[in-house]
C-alpha cells in the first residue's frame, strides 16, 4: 500500500507515551489504542473492546503469548494481537489494527 | 427400580454418591432421615465447638440432589417396614414402595441402666441437638464429666473443654480408650490428657446419679466414693439402630445389628443393610471406614455387581485427641500366637511406641503409637501389604540417631492397590492415574479422589505419593506462574527479596523471559509492592500493573471507575459524610454503601478522578484500596462504647488495625471483621482475620473467605493481648504474603498447607522455622512506608496527566452513558443508548 495515499495524523510525542503502556487517541472520530512497546516499538488497534463495548483496550496490561505480542482487555482479560488485531480467545470479537510509525518524535496513526 | 433408604448420616450418604458412581439407571431413589438435617461430618464433631457450625461439617456436596434427582426427606422417621407389600411405612403414616431397601440407621448411644441417668443435664454425644444441648447446659455449668474413656468419649471431653467447663472422664476399665491402646500406651495417653487439664478417673463404675451438694449431680461408684458435677455426658458405647429389623423379623446379629452376609444382604434378599447398624460375621463396626465400604459394596450390587463383596474391614486408626497422637494398627494387644512385641517409652516426652511383629519376625502384625504418630502411615502400609520387615525393626520406632533416617517405606514399594485412604477406598494407583491427569496438588487431589478428604489421616501419606508419582512422570512440582517464569510465585517472591531486585526490568532481565504478561507482572508487582512498599505508579512500576492499579480505581462495565474512599472500621464523620455527598453529587456519581462498610461512587470518567480524589483528599480521606489485591476493610460491631452487650471497643481496634495494614498488597484481597463479643455481628468468622472479644482478651480466628466457596474461620490463639495479637497478625498476614500462590485467598492457602492449621500455628505460634523476627519487621516496614497513593498520585503531575481518555483530545468518551433510576444514575443498556444521549447526565 502507497503509505503517501493513507491519511496520517498526528496523535501525541513518543515519549507521551510510557513505555510498555496504551493510551487512547481519538482519530477522525475513532477511538485508536496506541502502545509502546519497550522503548521503540509501537502498535495501534481500536481502543473499544467489541464483547464489552467499551472503551478501554489501551489501559490493559501489555505483553506476549508465544510468539504474539499481546494486550488484555481490562475488563474480561481477553488478549489481543497488537499486530494485527485478532482476539485469540474469542476471534469473532476481534478489533481493527491500524498503522502507525514515529516521525520527528511524533506518533503518527492512520484512522 | 425403586430404592428406599433409611437413613442419612456419612453412610447413608455414602451409599448415594456409591450408587451414582456405579452408574445406577433410572432408579428412583427416596431417602428417609430421621434427623431434621442432612449427614454431616460425625467423626468430627467436637468441631462444632470450635467454631464450625452445623452447615461447616456437611459431608453434602453442594447441589447433589437436584443434579441426582435422589429425593431427601428430613425429620422424615420410618416406623414399620411391611416385608410381604415391600413398603415402608413412616411416622407420619406415609406409605412408600421398594424394589430395594437400603438400612443405614447407624447407631445409638449406650447409656447404661444407672438410676438417675435421666435426670436433666444428662445427655449422650451424638447428633446436633445433642451437642446444641449440651451448649446451652455448659453455658449454666461449671463442672462436667463424660462417662466413658474410649474415642468418643474423649472427643466429648475436648467438647467439654472448649466449652469452658472442669472436665472429668469416668472410665470403668483401668484404663482410657482400652480396646485400641495397651497398658503402657494406656498410661501415657491418661500422662497427657491429665496435662491438658482434663481430670481422668479409671477403675469407677457408677451405681448412681443422685442430688449433688456442691453441684447439680452426685455420681456415686461401686467403691463407695463419688464426684459432683453441673453436667453428665454417657459416652458409653453405642448399639446398633435394629428396631425396624426386629419390627419386620429380620435376622439379628449375636450382638445386636441386622446381619448381613459378604454382599450387604440381609436374610430378605431385597433389603441390604450397611454402617453401624449391621452386624457381619458376628462383628458390628463402629468406624466410618467399613460403613463406606459397606456402602459400596451394597451400590455395586444392586447396579448388578455380583462380585462385589465386603471381606471385614482393617480397624486401624490414627487420632488427634485434644492434640495428643493416638493411632492403633492391627493386632495392638500382640494376641496372635507366638507374635513378641519391641517397645519404646519416653516418658519425659511422653511417648509410647509399640510394634507387634509375627513369629519369625518377618511380618509387622499390629502397633500402638501414643504421643507421636509420625510413623503411623508406613507401619500401616507394611502391616496391610504384608511388606518384609528390615532386620532391625526396633529402628522403626526408635528415634534416630546421628541424624540417620530412619528406615521408612519408599513410597515406591507400595503395590498399586494398596489402600492409602481407608476412608474412601482410594489406592496409590488412583491417587497417580489423577495426578497424570492434572491433580498436582492436595486441594485438587482431594477434591478429585477424595483421598485424604474425610478423617485426613493419610494426607502425608498422599503427599508423599502425589510428589513421587510427579518426579516419576517428569513433572518437575510444576507451579511456574507463566511461560516468562519458570518459578512458583513463592519461588519468586524468594527471589526479589533475596536479591534485592527492585524493579521489573531487573527481575525480567536476571530471572525471566520475553515480555511478560497479564499473569507474572501483577505479581511481581504485588510483591514489589510487599517488599519495598513503593509508589505502585512510579514511572519504574506503573506499567506492572493491573488496569484497576493503574488508574488507582475500580473498573466498571462501560469503562467509568468507582471511587471509594477509606472509612476505617466503617466509622465516618457528619462532615465526613457531607463532604462525600457533596463530591458525589457535584460530579453526578451514584452512591451505595459496600458489604465493607463503607460508601461507593460509581460514574466517574478516567479524567475527573484527579479532580474526584483532589476533593476528597481535602476532606481528610485517603484511598481505600478498593481497587487492589490488598487489604480492603475491617468490619465492625459497635462494640462496648455503646453497645449494652460489648464486652471490648470493637471499633476502636478496628479503626487501629485497619491504619495499620492499609496500604498492604498480598497475594489476594484481605478482609478482617472485628466483633465486641460472641454475638459476633461482624461476622468476623467469615473473614481472613477475624476478633471476636471475650472477658479474657481477643480471640483470633484465620482464614475464613466469602466469595463463590465461603469457609469459615478457624481459632487459631486466644485470651490475647491487643499486643499480642497484633504480633500474631503481622506474622500471620506476611507468612501468607510470603508462601500463598498468586490470587490464592487465604482459606485456599490454608487446605493447602501440609500440614493445615497445626503447621501454621508451629510456625507463628512456636516460631518452627525462626521467621517470626522477619515477618514482624516486614510488616513494620510496610506499616512505617505507607503513603496514601491517590494524595502522591494527584500531587506528582507526570502521574496525573496519565488520567485522560485522549492522549489528543478533550473530549468525552461518548461510549459512557447514563440514565436514571431509583433517582441516580446507572450505565444506559445497550438499547437505551440510542435514546439517551451522552450530554443529558454527564
Amino acid at each position: 500500500m502507497n503509505t503517501d495515499t493513507l491519511s496520517w495524523t498526528a496523535v501525541c510525542a513518543a515519549d507521551d507515551i510510557l513505555p510498555n503502556t496504551g493510551v487512547c487517541a481519538l482519530v477522525d472520530g475513532r477511538h485508536v489504542a496506541v502502545f509502546r512497546v519497550g522503548e521503540s516499538q509501537y502498535f495501534a488497534i481500536d481502543n473499544v473492546d467489541p464483547k464489552a463495548n467499551a472503551s478501554v483496550l489501551s489501559r490493559g496490561l501489555v505483553g506476549n503469548l508465544g510468539d504474539k505480542t499481546v494486550v488484555a482487555s481490562p475488563l474480561y482479560k481477553h488478549h489481543f494481537d497488537l499486530k494485527t488485531g485478532e482476539c485469540l480467545e474469542l476471534p469473532e470479537f476481534s478489533v481493527r489494527a491500524h498503522e502507525v510509525r514515529i516521525e520527528d518524535g511524533q506518533v503518527l496513526v492512520v484512522g | 427400580m425403586k430404592i428406599v433408604v433409611v437413613g442419612h448420616g456419612m453412610v447413608g450418604h455414602k451409599f448415594l454418591e456409591s450408587l451414582v458412581e456405579a452408574g445406577v439407571q433410572q432408579a428412583e431413589v427416596t431417602v428417609l432421615c430421621e434427623e431434621p438435617r442432612a449427614a454431616y461430618d460425625r467423626v468430627h464433631l467436637s468441631e462444632f465447638f470450635a467454631g464450625k457450625s452445623a452447615d461447616d461439617l456437611t459431608v453434602v456436596e453442594p447441589g447433589f440432589f437436584e443434579r441426582t434427582g435422589f429425593k431427601l426427606r428430613l425429620a422424615a422417621k420410618a416406623a414399620s417396614i411391611e416385608r410381604r407389600n415391600n413398603t415402608v411405612t413412616t411416622q407420619d403414616g406415609e406409605v412408600l414402595s421398594y424394589d430395594k431397601l437400603v438400612l443405614a440407621t447407624g447407631s445409638s448411644p449406650f447409656v447404661p441402666p444407672v438410676p438417675g441417668r435421666d435426670r436433666p443435664n444428662c445427655f449422650v454425644y451424638r447428633t446436633i441437638e445433642d451437642l446444641e444441648a449440651m451448649t446451652a447446659a455448659g453455658a449454666k455449668s461449671k463442672k462436667g464429666v463424660v462417662i466413658g474413656g474410649g474415642l468418643l468419649g474423649l472427643e466429648c471431653a475436648k467438647a467439654l473443654r472448649d466449652l469452658g467447663l472442669e472436665t472429668h472422664v469416668v472410665e470403668f476399665a483401668p484404663r482410657l480408650m482400652a480396646v485400641q491402646v495397651d497398658e503402657g500406651g494406656g498410661r501415657v495417653l491418661r500422662a497427657k490428657i491429665e496435662e491438658l487439664g482434663v481430670h481422668v478417673h479409671t477403675n469407677r463404675n457408677t451405681v448412681e446419679i443422685t442430688d449433688g451438694a456442691t453441684a447439680r449431680h452426685r455420681m456415686v461408684f461401686t467403691d463407695g466414693t463419688w464426684l459432683e458435677t453441673d453436667m453428665i455426658v454417657f459416652s458409653a458405647g453405642i448399639r446398633p439402630r435394629d428396631e425396624l429389623a426386629r419390627q419386620c423379623v429380620l435376622a439379628i446379629g449375636p450382638r445386636g445389628g441386622v446381619a448381613i452376609d459378604s454382599e450387604c444382604r440381609t436374610s430378605d434378599h431385597n433389603i441390604y443393610a450397611i454402617g453401624e447398624c449391621a452386624s457381619w460375621n458376628e462383628q458390628t463396626f463402629g468406624l466410618v471406614a467399613p460403613g463406606y465400604e459397606m456402602a459400596r459394596v451394597a451400590a455395586k450390587q444392586i447396579a448388578g455387581d455380583t462380585d462385589a463383596a465386603f471381606v471385614g474391614a482393617d480397624m486401624s486408626t490414627k487420632l488427634k485427641l485434644m492434640g495428643v497422637d493416638v493411632a492403633s494398627i492391627g493386632d495392638a494387644h500382640g494376641k496372635t500366637p507366638h507374635s513378641r512385641t519391641y517397645q519404646y517409652v519416653d516418658e519425659i516426652k511422653q511417648i509410647y511406641k509399640k510394634i507387634v511383629v509375627s513369629g519369625d519376625g518377618k511380618q509387622l502384625l499390629g502397633a500402638v503409637l501414643v504421643g507421636n504418630a509420625d510413623e503411623y502411615g508406613t507401619l500401616l502400609q507394611m502391616a496391610l501389604n504384608g511388606i518384609t520387615l528390615p532386620t532391625s525393626p526396633e529402628f522403626l520406632i526408635l528415634p534416630s540417631s546421628d541424624g540417620q533416617a530412619k528406615p521408612g517405606l519408599g513410597v515406591d514399594a507400595l503395590p498399586d492397590s494398596a489402600q492409602i485412604c481407608s476412608c474412601n477406598n482410594v489406592t496409590k494407583g488412583q491417587i497417580c492415574a489423577a495426578v497424570c491427569d492434572g491433580a498436582t496438588d492436595i486441594g485438587k487431589l482431594k477434591a478429585c479422589t477424595k483421598a485424604g478428604a474425610t478423617c485426613g489421616g493419610c494426607v502425608p501419606l498422599v503427599t508423599q505419593v502425589m510428589k513421587f508419582e510427579m518426579k516419576k512422570q517428569g513433572m518437575e512440582v510444576n507451579n511456574h506462574l507463566c511461560e516468562h517464569f519458570a518459578y512458583s510465585r513463592q519461588e519468586m517472591y524468594h527471589l526479589i527479596r533475596v536479591g534485592q531486585i527492585k524493579t521489573w526490568g531487573e527481575l525480567l532481565a536476571k530471572h525471566g523471559k520475553g515480555l511478560g504478561c497479564d499473569i507474572c507482572k501483577p505479581t511481581a508487582a504485588s510483591i514489589l509492592a510487599s517488599v519495598w512498599n513503593d509508589f505502585v505508579l512510579k514511572k519504574e512500576l506503573a506499567s506492572l500493573q493491573d488496569s484497576n492499579d493503574y488508574y488507582l480505581g475500580n473498573i466498571q462495565k462501560d469503562g467509568s471507575y468507582s471511587v471509594v474512599p477509606r472509612m476505617p472500621g466503617g466509622e465516618v464523620t457528619p462532615d465526613g459524610l457531607i463532604a462525600v455527598g457533596t463530591v458525589a453529587k457535584k460530579y453526578g456519581l451514584y452512591t451505595k454503601v459496600t458489604g465493607g462498610a463503607r460508601v461507593d461512587m460509581f460514574g466517574a470518567r478516567v479524567e475527573q478522578l484527579p479532580l474526584i480524589w483532589e476533593e476528597l483528599i481535602a476532606a481528610g480521606f485517603e484511598s481505600g484500596h478498593a481497587y487492589g489485591k490488598s487489604l480492603r476493610t475491617v468490619k465492625s460491631c459497635v462494640g462496648s462504647t455503646w453497645c449494652r452487650y460489648g464486652v471490648d471497643d470493637s471499633v476502636g481496634l478496628a479503626v487501629e488495625l485497619e491504619n495499620r495494614y492499609k496500604g498492604l498488597r498480598a497475594p489476594h484481597k484481605i478482609k478482617f471483621g472485628v466483633s465486641g463479643c460472641t454475638r459476633e455481628c461482624a461476622e468476623a468468622q467469615g473473614k481472613d482475620i477475624g476478633i471476636i472479644a471475650t472477658e479474657k482478651g481477643w480471640n483470633l480466628y484465620v482464614c475464613g473467605n466469602g466469595g463463590m466457596k465461603p469457609r469459615h474461620a478457624e481459632l487459631f490463639a486466644s485470651d490475647l493481648s491487643k499486643a499480642e495479637l497484633i504480633k500474631l497478625i503481622d506474622r500471620v498476614l506476611m507468612f501468607y504474603v510470603r508462601t500463598a500462590d498468586r490470587l490464592q485467598r487465604t482459606s485456599t492457602w490454608r487446605d493447602n498447607m501440609e500440614g493445615g492449621l497445626d503447621y501454621l500455628k508451629n510456625v507463628i505460634l512456636n516460631d518452627s522455622l525462626g521467621l517470626n523476627a522477619e515477618l514482624e519487621a516486614q510488616m513494620q516496614h510496610v506499616a512505617d512506608t505507607y503513603q496514601c497513593e491517590w494524595k502522591t498520585a494527584v500531587t506528582t503531575p507526570e502521574v496525573r496527566q496519565r488520567f485522560r481518555s485522549f492522549v489528543n483530545s478533550d473530549k468525552k468518551d461518548e461510549h459512557i452513558v447514563f440514565v436514571e433510576e431509583r433517582g441516580q444514575i446507572r450505565p444506559a443498556r445497550p438499547e437505551e443508548r440510542a435514546t439517551a444521549s451522552s450530554d443529558s447526565l454527564a
